[in-house]
């Protein structure tokens, strides 16, 4: 819970880990895989206020402890959900997986949320593993990486037959969020792989789930806010515009908040940490004092509220994780301004599009 | 070897009679790699930092060094650069020899390697790609024409005029500035109409003018790509400067 200006903010981390890094758990033979990997999130983390810089030791692998005390003592969440990311062939032992966040979350009842992780190259066998994970952990969501390297193969797309196989099985059991996270490799290494077109078709084909696009497609800002208008099913994960830009680069903070208030709306986005890569506090903090700047340039886009940043900060996960919210916390239901979709109509022809 | 180092020393003298042109300098070259741009933020290799030197022996042999934000930039975009910087330095006359060498990458060895042998993308990713990067750089520079687009008429529509009237100008009726040369550029690598007569908002991909009633979701569409892509390159910027402390060869500091 966050409080600011006598305002009440119930708080959910969409967005979050619990990772090993570590030289022992790097790989024979990938080391200069796994080193640059976390070399690359501890850059990122760059991008945050000094203050909250870690040194890279620290940042290859932190403690339980480290993590409560980040997100939850000082970070002003309730409720945090954890997206694993395998990375196995890199990782002795995964990156974070489903078992690790798992793991440590039991000592925690009632503060996190397990999300789990398929591959469509996996298999039947890995089709069977998410059913066990679903059943053990009880997750009704999952982070998707497609660049991730697997036995040779460098990337997949959603629309691949085999990942529609498992978007039927999420269908069925339940698994009704859907995060996706796109990376710099896909098969075949020609396209685009920051496209978020195999998105678009498969949140056509499968209305009942959510598709929470992470990093609002960055690099592809654009062509997600696009998509983002034309899919109901379709939602922004913050993580990285807050972390990434509200502290480095303010101004263009502002821009591309107001791009995604204008395609995407206040009810579609959630608020992310992307712990460990940066702490919640300052994000927090940052983000419910945030105002649209008084700038010309700024002018046509749609304020931001306390009804919008309550609904970004823990409303809106909590709606799409069946997430309890003591009444204190929630808004009357006509409360915020709705987003380009409500406005446009879902029928706009756009050239280029 | 000639090292250009920052603020630019002066080159070398050139060595007599031992290459039939006489040999380029570094400056020279760095003024080469300022037509590289990263496909993807649609700026000069050199304005992004990503120039981490630049030499030429006395026998015209140059060997430039290339730097990316992170270990696992985008293969294709990297790939790219590497291939442009070496066209257009080879082009140099004075020029005997060009290594470019991508340092830091997870892929540098495919690269560098599929570059110096002049193989191509998909020789040089073996079973891992299927075209050539034509398709994808013209999918990115239609993005930049979006972009372009806006930049050129966010001033206009400061200055009042109105959307409506956006759609009825041609480039000859808007005013010359830098955004527009490069807007023009742009739409001309694409072979896109560039002449005076030309509409000022178009259909990136078939070159077709704008609808009437299209033209405020045209508008904001150009805006969001800008943004879209100054936001990346600010992040990318970001990521750099915590990877290397040293500015790129051609970077100035409002570039940083």
């Amino acid at each position: 819970m966050y409080e600011s200006n006598g305002e009440r903010y119930f708080v959910v981390d969409g967005h979050m880990h619990y990772w090993n890094a570590a030289p022992d758990n790097w790989v024979p033979g990938a080391e200069k895989y796994a080193e640059g990997w976390i070399k690359c999130f501890h850059a990122y983390q760059g991008l945050g206020p000094p203050e909250t810089h870690w040194s890279l030791e620290h940042f290859e692998k932190y403690s339980e402890e480290d993590l409560m005390k980040d997100v939850f003592e000082d970070g002003y969440v309730d409720v945090a959900i954890f997206q694993p990311t395998y990375l196995k062939e890199w990782y002795k032992e995964g990156f974070n997986t489903t078992e690790r966040n798992a793991l440590m979350g039991e000592k925690h009842p009632g503060r996190f949320v397990y999300n789990t992780r398929w591959d469509p190259r996996d298999g039947d066998e890995g089709l069977e593993q998410l059913r066990r994970n679903v059943d053990r952990y009880g997750s009704i969501g999952c982070k998707l990486y497609s660049a991730e390297w697997n036995a040779g193969s460098r990337g997949w797309k959603l629309t691949d037959p085999a990942a529609y196989r498992y978007l039927e099985a999420c269908q069925e059991l339940g698994v009704k969020n859907i995060h996706v996270h796109k990376g710099p490799t896909i098969w075949p290494l020609d396209k685009d792989a920051f496209d978020v077109a195999d998105v678009d078709h498969a949140a056509t084909d499968f209305t009942d789930l959510n598709f929470i696009v992470e990093h609002v497609g960055l690099p592809r800002i654009e062509d997600f806010c696009f998509m983002a208008t034309q899919e109901p099913n379709v939602y922004a994960g913050l993580a990285v515009v807050i972390g990434g830009l509200m502290h480095a680069r303010p101004k263009f903070f502002a821009k591309v908040m107001g791009e995604l208030l204008f395609w995407v709306g206040e009810d579609k986005m959630l608020f992310g940490s992307d712990y460990a890569i940066w702490e919640p506090k300052w994000q927090v903090e940052g983000f419910v004092a945030w105002e649209m700047p008084d700038d010309p340039e700024l002018s046509d886009y749609p304020r931001l509220g306390v009804a919008g940043k309550k609904k970004i900060m823990g409303l809106n996960a909590a709606k799409l994780y069946d997430i309890k919210v003591p009444d204190e916390f929630q808004l009357p239901a006509s409360a915020g301004t709705p987003g380009a979709q409500e406005v446009l109509g879902q029928e706009q022809p756009v050239a280029g599009a | 070897m000639t090292v250009l180092a920052r603020g630019g020393d002066p080159p070398e003298p050139p060595a007599h009679g031992r290459a039939a042109c006489p040999p380029v300098s570094p400056p020279g070259v760095l003024a080469a790699l300022e037509t590289v741009r990263d496909p993807e933020l649609d700026e000069p290799i050199t304005s992004l930092g990503f120039v981490a030197s630049c030499t030429v022996s006395a026998d015209g042999d140059a060997e430039v060094r290339l730097r990316l934000p992170t270990y696992f930039c985008a293969p294709n975009f990297a790939y790219l650069m590497v291939a442009d910087a070496y066209d257009v330095v080879s082009a140099l006359p004075g020029v005997r020899h060009v290594c470019v060498v991508l340092e830091d990458h997870f892929a540098s060895d495919a690269i560098n390697d599929g570059v110096a042998a002049q193989a191509g993308f998909v020789r040089s990713f073996s079973g891992e790609a299927v075209r050539e990067l034509d398709s994808l750089r013209a999918d990115f520079l239609r993005k930049a024409v979006m972009a372009g687009t806006d930049q050129v008429c966010r001033p206009l529509l400061a200055a009042g005029t109105s959307p409506a009237a956006l759609l009825g100008m041609t480039l000859g009726e808007v005013p010359p500035s830098r955004a527009l040369s490069r807007l023009r550029e742009r739409r001309a690598s694409l072979g896109l109409p560039v002449g005076d007569a030309a509409p000022l908002l178009i259909d990136p991909v078939s070159g077709a003018a704008v609808a009437a009633d299209g033209v405020p979701l045209y508008l904001r569409r150009a805006q969001v790509t800008r943004v879209s892509i100054e936001a990346n390159a600010g992040i990318c910027r970001g990521m750099l400067r915590h990877r290397y402390a040293t500015p790129g060869q051609g970077e100035s500091e409002e570039d940083q």
